[in-house]
């Protein structure tokens, strides 16, 4: 029977399938961080269980760590607590912690990939939501509750009815100064933030096919924004090149049948999707958020859609956005001042993420009313990026290079943005506060984001690209 | 894990669309290592002003207010998975919510902790909402067991979805890993055969 690829890896992980019943699910691979572990360790304190496979199991503190002075005692006793509550239930428990100070330390979707954890063909979770990144190299990950992450703790198992797939098709080749951040934000626009819920999304299409591994990184990541469960792509020979060679990818003959196994790794070509939506990236600009959902979003040139253009039910909710963000109904943001601007995030904190920034801004600097923070997503992203000077290039343009974490994309650690504040984000959500209290985020791309910091307002980046 | 059969009771009536686990419980709040004390922060933002004086527009703010039953607008609970979220609805006195349209992680959270998620149409959400506009102690009467909620004073009534496992798990007070670690033998049999 043709089967896509979502049902393939899933089939291949059922421990037992029984009607009325969730499936049991075996998780190849778990990934913990410090904010949502800490009260599945006491419930498993309380069941007096270990953890089944510790083995299957990476940790890294990445959410609340402060992303200056790394090496110093965390300030905050809060987070520090919760940091070394993780360093002492990864001892306790015999989980492998990549912590402060560790050269593989950083955001846990930057480092699972970089370090060849993340394969395809694999199940994998944690608790949190942007888990959907890993499935670029088409593998089914998804984001967990804490409860979930006892679960798996204790089973290496986890209890999930099988979820419907949906295909997004993207066809054609992007414009210049278009990215895959672009597509998903464009996407999310016209299926809104609930448009996935209940489905796993399989991108597809020549659009995709010619994105990088951490342009497609970038695109699952943010799968979760339209509510799906997660998102993948069907691994290809952009991603085994990507994966040879790692830390901990097969190597020698484990190589040659794992590689024997993910070419086997697609969607039938009669396999049924329940849904399919098709788009053109000739049709795609760089794309800017005026709400406070990432679906609220549109082509940088646009204007605002009207409250009047909604409906009548969501009227109320869309004006609440428009407010909290301070915009009017069919306004431009072309030339709007901005205050912040946010390079990072396991979105956009990847090694050509800050490339792709160094290259535009090299020789400019950044306009003296805006705040640029560039936080890499890992220990070693931070390192590349200076054997490869970008550093000098950030520090010649006024950017700060900080340390690796979540960092302003949740600000949870110190790097909050100001009430009333507008920045500019390469992050994955705009929800109010999500920054900082009252703060107000605009989700662009990485190029996006460099123009807004070079000019100080929000700009529309191609008219700033020489011709090539 | 707590039980749920059967409530009555006033409601907490919060009309907005797209409520996000951000909203319902903020980042900076997430620093504990237990499971209580999270009500206190719940809707942080749009209860307490920046200098933390109370906002006495904001519905939790209003004692006519009270209940065990908070109803939202559509794609409640989107966002981060933070299981924080149903904890600190939970921690504040609500065993149901009910909404027109969950997201699937806040779901998943909520039946797991014996928060009990109840989907409705648009038109019955809109019949709650107008129900409790016109009087603000308005009650609704939930039923698990038939899978039913009540609008006690029109007696209009709605039947809804639930996953019959995940039913039985919250009338016994079962959790998935009692149900799962009774199968282990068929874990390690799985690994073997890998």
């Amino acid at each position: 029977m043709s089967k896509t690829l979502v049902e393939k890896i899933w089939d291949a992980h059922v421990v037992k399938s029984e009607a009325g019943f969730p499936d049991i699910l075996y998780i190849d691979t778990h990934l913990i961080h410090e904010v949502t572990s800490p009260q599945a360790f006491d419930g498993l304190r309380k069941r007096g269980l270990p953890v089944f496979r510790p083995q299957q199991t990476v940790a890294t503190a990445d959410h609340n760590v402060p992303t200056i002075d790394q090496l110093l005692p965390i300030k905050e006793e809060l987070s520090r607590y919760q940091v070394d509550m993780l360093t002492k239930n990864c001892a306790e428990f015999g989980i492998e912690l990549y912590g402060l100070g560790h050269p593989f330390q950083g955001i846990v979707h930057v480092i699972g990939p970089e370090l060849g954890i993340t394969l395809p063909g694999k199940t994998m979770v944690c608790g949190d939501s942007h888990t959907s990144t890993h499935g670029a190299f088409g593998a089914i990950a998804f984001g967990i509750g804490t409860s979930q992450v006892e679960q798996v703790f204790a089973t290496q198992c986890l209890l999930q009815q099988k979820p419907k797939t949906m295909k997004i098709e993207v066809n054609g080749t992007l414009g210049k100064g278009v990215t895959a951040k672009d597509i998903i934000l464009y996407i999310l626009s016209k299926i809104s933030a609930a448009g996935g819920t209940g489905y796993f999304i399989e991108y597809a299409g020549s659009a995709i096919e010619a994105l990088s591994m951490e342009a497609r990184m970038t695109i699952c990541n943010m799968s979760i924004e339209m509510g799906a469960r997660g998102g993948l792509i069907a691994p290809d020979q952009t991603t085994f090149d990507y994966i040879k060679g790692r830390e901990f990818a097969p190597a020698g003959a484990e190589w040659d049948k794992a590689l024997a196994y993910w070419k086997t790794l697609y969607s039938d070509a009669d396999a049924k999707f329940d849904k399919v939506l098709t788009f053109d990236a000739e049709d795609i600009g760089p794309m800017i958020t005026y709400g406070t959902n990432p679906g609220m979003g549109m082509g940088i040139k646009e204007h605002i859609p009207s409250t009047s253009s909604q409906p009548d039910k969501e009227q109320l909710s869309y004006q609440k956005a428009l407010n909290y963000m301070g915009f009017d109904d069919d306004s431009s943001l072309i030339g709007k001042p901005v205050d912040y601007v946010f390079i990072g995030s396991c979105t956009n904190s990847r090694i050509e993420d800050l490339r792709e920034v160094a290259g535009f801004v090299k020789d400019k600097q950044k306009a003296e009313s805006v705040t640029v923070w560039i936080v890499p997503g890992s220990k070693q992203v931070e390192q590349q990026a200076i054997n490869e000077g970008l550093d000098k290039i950030f520090e010649q343009a006024g950017f700060q290079l900080r340390e690796p974490g979540c960092s302003a994309c949740l600000g949870m650690n110190e790097d909050k943005i100001p009430a009333g504040k507008y920045c500019v984000s390469t992050s994955n959500r705009n929800f109010e506060g999500r920054q900082g209290p009252d703060a107000r985020t605009l989700l662009v791309s990485p190029l996006t984001a460099a123009a807004a910091a070079i000019t100080g307002k929000i700009t529309d980046v191609r008219e700033m690209l020489t011709e090539s | 894990m707590k039980k749920f059969e059967k409530l009555t009771s006033a409601i907490v009536p919060l009309n907005i669309e797209n409520i996000d686990t951000d909203q319902i419980i903020p980042a900076r709040f997430l620093k504990a290592t237990t499971r209580e004390g999270f009500g206190e922060n719940l809707f942080r933002d749009w209860r307490y002003n920046g200098d933390h004086t109370v906002k006495p527009d904001f519905v939790l703010n209003d004692p006519a207010y009270t209940g065990r039953i908070l109803v939202a607008g559509k794609n409640f609970g989107c966002g981060s998975s933070r299981e924080h979220a149903a904890w600190a609805i939970q921690d504040a006195g609500f065993d149901v919510v009910i909404s027109s349209f969950f997201a699937d992680i806040f779901k998943g959270n909520a039946l797991n902790n014996g928060l009990l998620p109840i989907q409705v149409s648009d038109d019955f959400l809109s019949a709650i909402f107008t129900a409790v506009s016109k009087d603000h102690t308005a009650k609704l009467a939930v039923d698990l067991e038939k899978q039913t909620v009540i609008i006690a004073d029109t007696g209009e009534e709605a039947d809804f979805e639930i996953n019959a496992y995940k039913k039985s798990c919250l009338i016994n007070g079962y959790d998935d890993i009692d149900f799962i670690l009774a199968q282990k033998h068929l874990i390690e049999e799985f690994e073997q055969a890998k």
